[in-house]
């Protein structure tokens, strides 16, 4: 046996213990990415106009943004923690061009945040307005950078770009730091999660806005605020929906085993008639699709941005692994000899191979043994067989997630666009229908960005790093036991931290925004009409 | 010696440089948290003191994620291999980190006796046993770990989680820094509180110093009947792979060697067993600002008698030494250590800038009175 794979079951748990930790840190950081933006551009208005109603809604919304940003670091600290902990292989075969990025998310970023958003609660009174102002800035800045870089290690899982292999260290090293931050997989990923984030976070200050004019409390306050809120709800959407596209143009580029998935796309498509589905039951079993409902044309100018490129489909993609897949086993026992030789004709025979090395791995899940240096040619093309299927992943949950995200986006859209125009002609209080579907929709996008990222992580499975390391090989060889002991505990704490989260929403929230000092500002609803602050402030999140 | 082994060598430094500013940074705010409810008797005094933190917890406690992150980068397999190692020590570690931003931004949002006697409660787990952790951690690679790699560079684990939660030399350097946190969390709460916490304050930071440099002669003692680990054929310009290249002897008392051949590095221990001393000494006298500054000192000399003990292993592994992990083949390519150090050495020196900054901007003593009636405040 060349390697003790690791027990199934735990893989299976630890890629649930990540999902879990990730959804569940991904609940909170949206907010915050779009939130710190808001409470800048709430205090720009202030600052330039000396409004104190401004003041206030910065200090209210900062005081539910603070509820948010401690669970988003809590969470946050175990996700570092776990590739470490739960991905050993992973973090050893990948760990110099994904660590990096992390660390440099820690030096420039995370660092910035946190030290500046303790001055942000703290230091109203002990910096002039402009140094406050700054500070707030920097948080904003420090939370957004943070996205870039996380994403930008992300995407270097995605797309792996700007490095190699090395036989003699056994890992992925990386040659050119300008291809890691400027892959494309990351630049778009950024913008589209970042701006999602603005949606999250415009939803919610619109949604909480509207349940205190639908109380007919705080109004001139909640009035400002859900007009703001629309503002930047619309420019992120629309934002959001054109990233969305660019990221959907690379997947189709780069990964086309997760578009094929993605669309529900068995055989490689027939343009330009082929349809877009709206609604399918694909069956992962049978490799079909139950019960199609699209729409005609769609398909290929949305996906290839053309009338006449096809879109590979998923049992061709299956067929044309073949090849790598035998390919793929050569180059990982020429590895294996090269290891204890270290002699140059077994280099340049893995050399030979070297570009299909992650369809070797792949293939030791059916070896005999799962040694697949020694697999007797009689039994080559049945572990091949046995192998194809796995380059696909989950069809079903990729398909949906991916659905259920876009369907969303859509219905934001419409929420933003009405609710932005009922509140500039100041008729809010007489759609009160508007105003609840506001309200209702206030964890809407915060489950649009988790659907976004099954889609995008479950589209990557069987890989954790594309088409280099596959997942069953990446989790650290643990037993069963110390999984159910993780698993339990993070159950349990996070459910704690869910409970008390939301209960201190509710109810700073229902308390509202200090009463005394609003008092004067209730009086006059006129304020209502001052239309170019909140302008002014959502060209600042355009810019 | 090549650039290659040149950036190790210097990564190695700014990896004993992290975790010195972890144990000061994230050692004081977890002093605060394991001392909240004896220097606070109610819960005006607890909030006071947990308001003389609460502006910079959260910027400290990025040393500890830098320093996870910084050993992700620099030290790939290091990270890999040690997290899963200490599985079971990690989690309970991640459980008790996780809870503390939660704890701080909660406990006071509540005004119910219950709620706050609950999350005070949490500042005692989650300020001493990530401290504990920390110290037994370096007691464990001192000891040795069981582990060996297979040809992959998978990691398989020899030894269960129970032996390196308890055995008493990781428990001894596990409370050696929860008394050094304890402390420089006391000297804290002195530098910028009032009577009756400043008192209570001193009197807790004075029995962390003295408990620390008992333990740390104490740990001396024991240090010389450890297994210690000898690298022959050392050769730091090697491929970062653990698989193969090295040889390690172990022998008894093989920690003091480094310190036989170069006598001048003794300085390195009696420099801590100096600060704890002489820091307490000024505790006594009420000079808050020198003890601080002298319990910088304390963490500079255990950290760097442990890692002058060690060099140039980071993780010793006792069921196949030769596989032991050391500076020369455990760290990050050339390309990406040279990436890492241009990175550093902007952002460490802008760091330093800006968390000083916040400190002077939130200098002067923290009062109970004004505590009660801030709307900001934890």
């Amino acid at each position: 046996m060349i390697v003790d794979l690791i027990n199934p079951d735990v893989v299976d748990l630890s890629r649930f213990q990540f999902a879990l930790t990730a959804l569940y840190h991904f609940m909170f950081v949206p907010l915050t990415l779009g939130l710190t933006f808001m409470l800048a551009a709430m205090e720009t208005v202030y600052v330039v106009t000396g409004r104190q109603i401004y003041k206030d809604m910065a200090q209210f919304w900062g005081k539910l943004f603070g509820i948010n940003f401690a669970i988003g670091v809590a969470t946050g600290i175990t996700m570092e923690f776990e590739f470490g902990t739960n991905w050993s292989m992973y973090s050893r075969f990948f760990g110099d061009m994904f660590g990096t990025p992390l660390a440099i998310e820690g030096l420039m970023a995370f660092f910035m945040e946190s030290t500046f958003v303790g001055l942000m609660f703290f230091g109203w009174d002990r910096l002039s307005k402009q140094g406050h102002l700054a500070i707030t800035y920097l948080v904003a800045l420090g939370s957004n950078l943070s996205a870039l870089w996380i994403l930008v290690a992300n995407a270097s899982m995605n797309m792996p770009e700007g490095g190699h292999f090395d036989p003699d260290t056994m890992r992925m090293q990386f040659d050119s730091v300008v291809k890691v931050i400027f892959n494309p997989d990351a630049q778009a990923k950024f913008v589209h999660t970042s701006v999602a984030g603005y949606v999250s976070a415009a939803m919610f200050v619109m949604g909480i806005s509207a349940f205190y004019i639908l109380r007919g409390k705080h109004k001139a306050f909640a009035a400002r605020s859900f007009r703001m809120a629309a503002l930047f709800g619309i420019i992120s959407t629309v934002a959001v929906i054109t990233l969305g596209d660019v990221l959907g143009r690379l997947d189709y580029e780069h990964q086309p085993t997760k578009i094929a998935a993605i669309e529900g796309l068995w055989h490689t498509s027939k343009p330009p008639f082929e349809p877009w589905l709206a609604f399918a039951l694909p069956d992962d079993a049978k490799q079909e699709n139950h019960f199609e409902i699209g729409v005609p044309f769609v398909l290929t100018p949305l996906v290839s941005h053309s009338f006449e490129t096809p879109i590979t489909g998923m049992i061709e993609l299956e067929e044309q692994a073949g090849p790598h897949i035998v390919s793929g086993i050569q180059a990982v026992s020429a590895l294996h000899q090269y290891g204890r030789t270290h002699d140059a004709v077994d280099l340049e025979r893995f050399r030979a191979h070297e570009a299909d090395m992650g369809f070797g791995f792949l293939a030791m899940r059916h070896a005999p043994n799962q040694d697949v240096t020694n697999i007797p040619d009689d039994q080559l093309n049945t572990i091949v067989q046995q192998t194809k299927p796995d380059i696909l992943p989950n069809v079903f949950v990729t398909f949906w997630a991916f659905r259920i995200m876009v369907f969303l986006s859509l219905w934001f859209f419409a929420v933003f666009a009405l609710s932005a125009y009922v509140s500039l002609k100041n008729e809010l209080e007489k759609n009160r229908l508007l105003l609840k579907l506001c309200m209702w929709s206030i964890p809407l996008p915060i489950l649009a960005t988790e659907f976004g990222w099954i889609t995008a992580e479950a589209g990557r499975q069987p890989w954790t790093v594309f088409n280099r390391l596959p997942t069953f090989l990446s989790a650290s060889s643990h037993g069963v036991g110390y999984m159910i002991f993780s698993l339990a505990g993070f159950a349990l704490l996070y459910s704690i931290f869910i409970a008390a989260e939301l209960f201190l929403m509710f109810k700073y929230a229902r308390l509202g925004p200090d009463h005394d000092s609003h008092a004067t500002h209730d009086g006059h609803l006129s304020v209502i009409a001052d239309r170019k602050d909140a302008f002014s402030a959502a060209s600042s999140l355009s810019s | 010696m090549d650039t290659y082994a040149i950036l190790k060598l210097v990564w190695a430094g700014i990896l004993g440089v992290l975790f010195i500013g972890l144990g000061v940074m994230v050692g004081m705010d977890m002093g605060v948290g394991t001392l909240l409810r004896f220097v606070g008797r109610n819960d005006g005094e607890r909030r006071t003191a947990l308001n003389i933190i609460g502006p910079h917890w959260d910027g400290n406690q990025v040393w500890f994620i830098l320093g996870g992150g910084a050993i992700f980068a620099a030290f790939p397999t290091l990270y890999a291999t040690s997290f899963s190692v200490f599985y079971v020590v990690m989690i309970l570690l991640l459980f008790s980190m996780i809870l503390r931003p939660v704890a701080f931004e909660y406990r006071s949002k509540v005004d119910c006796k219950r709620w706050r006697a609950s999350w005070d409660g949490v500042f005692l787990i989650s300020g001493a046993l990530p401290m504990f952790i920390y110290g037994a951690a370096f007691g464990n690679v001192l000891e040795g770990v069981g582990y060996h790699f297979g040809w992959t560079g998978q990691y398989y684990q020899d030894e269960s989680f129970f032996s390196y939660l308890i055995n008493p030399f990781a428990v001894l350097c596990g409370l050696m820094s929860v008394a050094l946190s304890v402390y420089q969390g006391g000297v804290m709460l002195m530098l910028r509180s009032e009577e009756p916490i400043h008192g209570r304050a001193r009197r807790y930071a004075m029995r962390g110093g003295v408990v620390a440099a008992a333990l740390f002669l104490i740990g001396g003692v024991f240090i010389r009947r450890l297994n210690g680990f000898h690298l022959n054929d050392a050769n730091p310009g090697m491929p970062a792979n653990p698989v193969q290249g090295q040889h390690v002897t172990v022998s008894v008392g093989g920690w003091l060697d480094n310190f036989q051949l170069h006598p001048i590095l003794w300085l390195l221990p009696l420099l801590g067993v100096f600060c704890m001393l002489f820091g307490t000494a000024m505790v006594k006298a009420d000079r808050p600002v020198v003890a601080w500054w002298t319990g910088v000192g304390s963490w500079i000399g255990t950290i760097g008698t442990v890692g002058v003990a060690m060099f140039p292993f980071l993780m010793p592994s006792s069921t196949a030494p030769d596989q032991s992990l050391t500076i020369w083949n455990s760290t990050a390519s050339a390309y990406g250590l040279t990436c890492m150090l241009v990175v550093a050495s902007i952002f460490v020196p802008l760091i330093l800038c800006y968390t000083s900054w916040c400190y002077y901007v939130m200098r002067g003593k923290v009062r109970t009175a004004d505590i009660i009636h801030d709307s900001h405040s934890y």
